[in-house]
């Protein structure tokens, strides 16, 4: 069994996403080791990219940060390598298509492959354009990691039967960003999933509070967490490593309140 | 054409989220086109409020002038609200209304696309709102509020480097965020199909229109039909008709800035490489990690960093051919004819004339060459003083 399978087992997943770089390569690793200690079970590491149209402000500032620091795709693989020496968390990278397609996507994929990087989540490759990384990512075992959105309806089945990993289900319309309330029917996108799969389904756009973290996975799998984790790295910035490892401990306990 | 790409450019590179509106889009766009009522609506609208045909203009002093072959200019400068982008618009206003959408929002550079795109909404009653870099809504104020008073709101964009491309990225988020009562008014033959086929599709009547004009004029095709690309809407508009009529050139003029050898410059086929981004695969200027590189042109309608998937294709296919014309050229030729031919060229349109003052002395006097004169310079009236050094109150 792969890490990201295994880190659905017999619990929840907290997935968390930090921009890689923001505010610097060296707080981005500090922050890592620091969160998987606090209970994240997978992470989402984002190439910054100078034209993230499915990202909110917070994400964008951050992209912005890390992009004025100079990081880079190899900035990061070399990261994601050193990390990889203390902890075991999977880790996939969110990342807009070009940042793949510029490196060269088998060679990004094989960099992947060595560094230890699980597999790559890409906001804009829709189902119909997959087989624009499929044949790199099989090529060296790189999960590539589909989105269903609420807007999907008919399409989550067809979605759902090629996916491997877990699925990522956007809550709710627009971009990435925090929310108050999550309105959305994510019972109805899963069971839809669950029509054709038993991948494992998290839920990610909105979440910022241990509760909505809470609410979200108890009807799915897991709970995908950016935004607010990004805006307390923008606010904090190298000093962030103590109040994230607090936020990310509260949701935990929070989550772990539900049974699987 | 297969699966939305022009070889291995276009495609749908776009979030989840918007993708079943593109499938609707698609669906409702493969319907309208066919169906009579709706093209009848349609012409009757380029027609009698467009103000189509527009002219073909023999530019007997230029001709003379330079020499060479015979100029014509296509002038689209004469439709109403002064240029082509109102063939699209209103093309997509139409579909947007057929399809119970009640509100259609749309990008900007310089304004005329928002322009074009508020005058339709007016029209059709349709609610718009307009998205434009904010140094775009500092430089073309007067834009913004021709906009505003034709009804729409203006959203300035505050994101990136406040200019065209960071204007597609938050009309793209605005869209994901509310896709039930809106449609998205794409002013070029760029992003996610079926945008590059539809909006072709829309300006081809450009096209159309040379061929019988010249057929008329002087019996015969054009040997050349040059226009300026930025995304590439009034280009394809232009050629599209004579693609498969292999003896006419094809050249499309790219904006060169301050020089294809600077940083300064929108040159996307001559400097860029291939990419992904705003939904489609095709050219864009950008750096080794693909990162989109700032670009600069004097004209706001062709400074934007990518380039239509036809015209990647065209271009690769060697139909047409893809020339840098710089700032300087382009303020040359504005000037030329504007004392010339007593007609004031849109900055972006003068990318074009400049290059057809290159090469017309060259070829004999039986040639002839066809400009496509997208748009009229009055827009650009107060930035060439700017230019040029002269104190003007606006």
């Amino acid at each position: 069994m792969n890490r990201i399978a295994e880190a659905f087992k017999g619990k929840k997943a907290l997935i968390a996403f930090l921009m890689g770089g923001d505010p610097d390569i060296c707080t981005t690793e500090k922050l890592i080791i620091a969160m998987a200690e606090a209970g994240v079970d997978i992470f989402e590491i984002g190439i910054p990219f100078s034209d993230p149209a499915a990202d909110g402000p917070v994400i964008q500032a951050a992209s912005v940060r890390a992009l004025e620091k100079g990081c880079t795709a190899d900035d990061l693989l070399n990261m994601v390598q050193r990390v990889r020496e203390k902890i075991s968390t999977p880790i996939v990278f969110l990342t807009y298509a070009n940042s793949i397609f510029a490196y060269g996507k088998e060679r990004f994929m094989e960099r992947c492959r060595d560094c230890g990087v699980d597999g790559v989540v890409v906001p804009d490759i829709p189902h119909e354009e997959r087989g624009e990384l499929s044949d790199a990512c099989e090529k060296f075992g790189i999960t590539q990691i589909a989105l269903v959105a609420p807007t999907s309806e008919e399409r989550v089945e067809k979605i759902a039967r090629n996916a491997e990993g877990f699925i990522y289900c956007v809550s709710t319309l627009g971009v990435t960003g925090i929310r108050d309330e999550i309105r959305t029917n994510i019972t109805a996108t899963i069971s839809k999933v669950r029509n054709v799969s038993q991948i494992p389904c998290a839920v990610g756009f909105g979440i910022s509070t241990p509760e909505q973290a809470r609410d979200m996975a108890s009807v799915s799998d897991g709970a995908i967490i950016g935004s607010a984790i990004v805006k307390i790295i923008g606010e904090y910035g190298a000093e962030s490593v103590e109040p994230v490892r607090q936020y990310i401990s509260r949701v935990r306990s929070e989550m772990d309140v539900i049974q699987k | 054409m297969k699966n939305g790409k022009f070889g291995e450019y276009g495609g749908q590179y776009v979030a989840e989220t918007v993708m079943s509106s593109l499938k609707e889009l698609e669906k409702a766009y493969e319907h309208y086109k066919n169906d009579a009522a709706f093209k009848a609506e349609l012409k009757d609208l380029l027609d009698n409020y467009a103000g189509r045909p527009s002219g073909l203009y023999y530019a007997a002093k230029m001709t003379a002038d330079l020499g060479g072959a015979k100029i014509y200019l296509k002038r689209e400068d004469l439709n109403h609200t002064g240029s082509h982008k109102i063939n699209n618009v209103l093309g997509q206003a139409l579909l947007a209304k057929k399809m119970g959408k009640a509100r259609v929002i749309a990008e900007t550079g310089a304004g005329q696309h928002g322009v074009a795109s508020a005058t339709a909404a007016a029209l059709l009653g349709l609610k718009c709102e307009v998205f434009m870099g904010k140094e775009d809504t500092e430089r073309q104020a007067l834009n913004v509020f021709r906009m505003e008073m034709l009804g729409a709101k203006v959203h300035p964009v505050t994101s990136g480097t406040m200019t065209l491309k960071d204007a597609v990225n938050e009309t793209l988020r605005e869209w994901a965020s509310r896709l039930d009562d809106t449609h998205y008014i794409v002013g070029s033959v760029v992003g996610p199909h079926p945008f590059p086929v539809m909006v072709r599709d829309f300006q081809k009547i450009i096209g159309e229109e040379i061929k019988a004009q010249m057929l008329e004029a002087e019996g015969k095709l054009p040997d050349v039909v040059i226009a300026c690309v930025g995304g590439g809407s009034n280009a394809i508009g232009a050629f599209y008709d004579f693609i498969e009529d292999k003896e006419v050139r094809l050249i499309a003029c790219e904006a060169a800035g301050h020089g294809v050898d600077t940083p300064k410059h929108a040159a996307t086929m001559t400097n860029g490489t291939v990419g992904i981004l705003h939904g489609m695969k095709t050219y864009f200027c950008q750096d080794v990690y693909g990162q989109i590189t700032p670009v600069h042109s004097i004209s706001a309608g062709l400074d934007y960093p990518g380039i239509g998937p036809e015209h990647a294709y065209l271009s690769d296919t060697h139909r047409a051919e893809y020339v840098p014309v710089t700032d300087d050229e382009a303020v040359e030729a504005f000037n030329y004819l504007s004392r010339t031919e007593g007609i004031i060229p849109a900055i972006e349109s003068a990318h074009a004339i400049a290059y057809a003052r290159k090469i017309a002395g060259a070829l004999g006097a039986d040639k002839t060459i066809v400009i496509n004169l997208s748009g009229r310079g009055d827009k650009d009236v107060a930035s060439i003083a700017r230019y040029m050094g002269v104190k003007i109150d606006e």
